[in-house]
């Protein structure tokens, strides 16, 4: 059972114009076996996906598949799904307007005797469904009311009750907390003793070392290795990922506020939003980087909201720089010198069709006004350091964003608010789905401009990331800000203070 | 994490829209009272005059569901209208077969526009746009003057188009002469309604009806969630043109003639119907029953305006545009207000 081979894909290669995206990869994936396929943002592994579930056509390379005898060719996905292939592709890809029953469901409903669907029979199976991963929502609401997580989460329910041989999941785990992630974990060691084979994608290296059997690693759109977990030191993973040894992460310490700068930068009082989160008092020093905890839904997001105006506070004072500011929409707070990255990139709308450059110095042009353009030579320079300084991986400055990897556009997005320059720079979870080389970057980067005065506010899912940057870190709790912590942080205190007194 | 079980707003839209028609249609009984506006076969009028528009709009209402448009269904209804009127009035040909001729007209017409939409991938606005100047031309191609059906060229059709279905008489009433007048409608009335419950169904209760949904939230989703987005979209501009024609033939028995300037416009009816019933022109949502209340809604503006009578007509399309302007303006405050909370 063990080395039986369920799935290969050998000498595949993709060529997009103007980038090679694969350049004969071979992989493969035996039963009962969670393989992870990692590299760096752009290396090619949604590409590598895509290609097997028939969304792009390939032009080299052949697939086998357990159970035929020829090479097979999917050339779409519901082709690939027929196969036993089922897949989590790497944006959430639901519908938001159906109900979360029906996005589980739709294309294999449950019938009624006479051929209908059995609606009935839907979201009952649905609760169970949902209930045996612990996720507890209201199935007939649409999809739209639910956090990301949550629709990430029913994006891989759907996928794993589909009877299959294979299933792909392309970064299920880039916006679920801890406790979601070791469910899913679960989750996969269950398929994984029925014997689907899994290929994993995520830059989390711890979730690697947890769950993974074997490793698979793309380098540039080709195949750097096949590696067995045991026999892959973490630093030896990093380093055949990148193609060079990197300077360890450890070796960044905060400095933070250590400039000795008292100057408040922003103050809030007894700020609150109706029905999202508690009035709460906050301030933050000038070139200081302050980390906001707390488990998913705990109110983290919706208190930077409220700080940046996304959300119109009902109660209490924001001052920034002394001056009480009234924000009645966010360009009042952009004007004022906010930044504000927000964690949902879909919503908050990379504009595909636009040019990287473009995308990249959108936020500072509005600030400018439509009437003051840019000169087009400083757009290139900023574009261009920007691209170098976050290894965005584009074939040129003037490629749509569309083309890019979900990592990739990430970083166009947190190279946006950068470029801003602002005073206060809020960034909710903007290392999602980016890659381990980079993440150190932009955490020198965030000190860097910290030590030149910006104030950061700074959330995370992962802790050790702010344990890094961070001199602060407020903690949240069911929509309240419950506590601070200074001084001494370890990944301990912090944890249990997020859990706060509810400890397992 | 946000659980509070509110209303969905699109309910909401459309329990608005069901309570705007209440209000106008109420307002209408107690200002025409003496014109007998507040009389049963006033509203039964309105549902025979608006049947084809009604099937129609089921149509255009599952096509906008995709997130497309169909702008060739008021042409489509002349063409039916004057195949109809030609073959039975001037060549003398049987009725059935005309009929089903132009059903399958209607099917072959949105084959072409779907397959042209779904699986080459071209701008629906422009299929369907160059779709109404073909068929307004073969109109003109068939015949310029205007014909009509006479009892004479075809009894059957003549007969179907006077039969008045009674309803039962309790519902009768006296008229302003002491007459005793018991209401009634007309077969098409019969055949839009049961266009309207069997599209209800497909659109609640099949895999199509659901895909038509998805593929109008979010198409890249639905393709990778497996569905067949190409033959959705298809199939949907067949439903389209096919329960066009049939609205073409209640059309036709309505107003028993064809010309080259008949139902000019009417696309742009089903539209607004559509819209003010709650569809959202972007797709993925909206239902059946806002598009009946949507076409009552537009029906009971013409009939105020015809029953007061001193107004010009012109004033019922003002009075759809301000409507129109007021639900649209209505679905982004919802929008907005979603997004606000979300
Ligand atoms: N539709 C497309 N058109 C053109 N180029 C594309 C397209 N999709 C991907 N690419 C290019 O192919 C390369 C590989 O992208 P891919 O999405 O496979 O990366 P990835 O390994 O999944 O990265 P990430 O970790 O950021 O998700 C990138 O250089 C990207 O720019
Ligand atoms: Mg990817």
């Amino acid at each position: 059972m063990e080395d039986q081979i369920l799935l290969t894909m050998r000498g595949v290669s993709k060529t997009f114009p103007g980038v090679k995206a694969l350049d004969n990869v071979s992989i493969t994936l035996r039963k009962g076996e969670i393989h992870a396929l990692m590299g760096e943002n752009g290396a090619g592994k949604s590409t590598l996906i895509k290609v097997l579930t028939g969304v792009h056509a390939f032009e080299e390379g052949e697939i086998r598949l357990d159970g035929f005898d020829e090479p097979i060719i999917n050339h779409t996905p519901i082709e690939a799904q027929k196969r036993g292939i089922v897949t989590v592709y790497q944006e959430v890809n639901l519908c938001p307007n159906l109900s979360v029953a029906e996005n589980l469901f739709i294309g294999r409903e449950p019938k009624t005797k006479l051929g209908y669907i059995d609606w009935r029979k839907m979201n009952k199976l649905s609760r169970e469904l949902l209930k045996r991963l612990d996720i507890d929502v209201d199935v007939t609401q649409t999809l739209e009311n639910y956090s990301l997580a949550i629709q990430q989460m029913v994006a891989i329910a759907r996928a794993v009750d589909m009877d299959c041989k294979a299933l792909i999941l392309d970064e299920p785990t880039s916006s679920l907390d801890e406790n979601e992630v070791s469910k899913l974990f679960v989750l996969m060691r269950h398929l994984r003793e029925k014997g689907v084979g899994i290929i994993f994608v995520t830059h989390f290296l711890e979730q690697v070392y947890a769950v993974c059997d074997r490793i698979t690693v793309l380098r540039n759109g080709e195949f750097a290795g096949e590696y067995t977990v045991a026999e892959m030191p973490r630093f030896k993973l990093v380093a055949t990922m990148l193609g060079k040894d990197v300077d360890d992460l450890d070796s960044i310490k905060p400095e933070g506020c250590e400039s000795n700068c008292d100057e408040i930068a922003v103050e809030a009082v007894g700020l609150g939003h109706k029905g999202t989160i508690k009035p709460f008092d906050f301030h933050i020093r000038k070139g200081e980087v302050v980390g906001v905890t707390g488990l998913l839904g705990s109110g983290r997001t919706e208190m930077v909201r409220c700080l940046y105006g996304a959300d119109h506070a009902q109660s209490g004072t924001l001052k920034m720089k002394g001056k009480v500011l009234k924000a009645k929409a966010p360009i009042d707070s952009i004007k004022s010198g906010m930044g504000y990255l927000p964690d949902d990139r879909k919503a908050d709308g990379l504009i595909s069709e636009l040019s990287v450059r473009e995308n990249i110095v959108l936020a500072l042009q509005a600030r400018q006004g439509v009437f003051k353009t840019l000169p087009l030579a400083k757009q290139y320079e900023l574009a261009d350091s920007f691209i170098e300084m976050l290894h965005i991986k584009t074939a040129t400055r003037e490629t749509p964003v569309s083309q890019l990897s979900g990592g990739n556009q990430q970083k166009v997005i947190l190279a946006r608010w950068l470029c801003t320059h602002p005073d206060f720079l809020i960034l909710d979870e903007p290392t999602r789905g980016i890659d381990i080389g980079t993440k150190t970057e932009f955490q020198k980067l965030i000190l860097k401009f910290a030590s030149e005065g910006m104030s950061v506010v700074f959330i995370s899912s992962e802790i050790e990331e702010m344990l890094r940057t961070c001199t602060r870190m407020c903690v949240m709790r069911d929509g309240e800000k419950v506590g601070e912590i200074d001084g001494e942080m370890t990944q301990e205190i912090v944890m249990s203070a997020i859990a706060g007194g509810e400890e397992k | 994490m946000k659980r509070k079980s509110r209303i969905n707003s699109n309910t909401l839209l459309l329990l608005i829209t069901i309570a705007l028609f209440i209000v106008m249609y109420a307002i209408g009984c107690v200002i025409y009272h003496e014109k007998g506006f507040d009389h049963l076969q006033t509203f039964l009028n309105i549902l025979i005059t608006n049947a084809g528009l009604l099937c129609v709009a089921c149509g255009m209402t599952c096509v906008m569901l995709t997130g497309g448009i169909d702008i060739s269904v008021g042409s489509l209804i002349a063409m039916d209208c004057m195949i109809l009127a030609y073959g039975m009035g001037v060549k003398g040909y049987p009725c059935i077969p005309l009929l089903i001729f132009v059903l399958v007209i209607g099917l072959v017409f949105g084959l072409v526009q779907g397959f042209l939409v779904g699986y080459l991938d071209i701008q629906p606005f422009i299929i369907t746009m160059a779709g109404m100047f073909f068929a307004r031309g073969m109109t003109a191609v068939i015949c310029t003057k205007q014909l009509s059906i006479t009892q004479d060229a075809n009894a059957l059709f003549y007969s179907w188009a006077n039969y008045k279905i009674f309803l039962p008489k309790f519902l009768g009433y006296l008229n302003s002469k002491g007459k005793l007048q018991i209401p009634f409608i007309r077969p098409t009335v019969l055949v839009a309604l049961s266009v309207v419950l069997i599209i209800f169904f497909v659109l609640k209760f099949t895999k199509f009806g659901r895909a038509l949904y998805a593929v109008g939230g979010n198409e890249a989703s639905a393709k990778l969630m497996g569905l067949n987005v190409r033959s959705t979209k298809l199939k949907a501009y067949i439903l389209s043109s096919f329960l066009c024609s049939i609205g073409g033939i209640c059309y036709s028995l309505n107003t028993m003639s064809g010309s080259v300037q008949q139902a000019v416009g009417l696309e742009m009816d089903a539209i607004a119907s559509s819209v003010i019933g709650g569809t959202l022109l972007t797709g993925g949502v909206g239902s059946v029953f806002g598009s009946l209340f949507g076409v009552l809604i537009n029906g009971t503006i013409g009939t105020l305006v015809n029953t007061n009578g001193k107004l010009l007509s012109s004033w019922a399309n003002i009075a759809t545009a301000a409507l129109l302007c007021f639900f649209i303006i209505l679905q982004s405050v919802f929008a907005l207000v979603k997004e606000r909370k979300s």
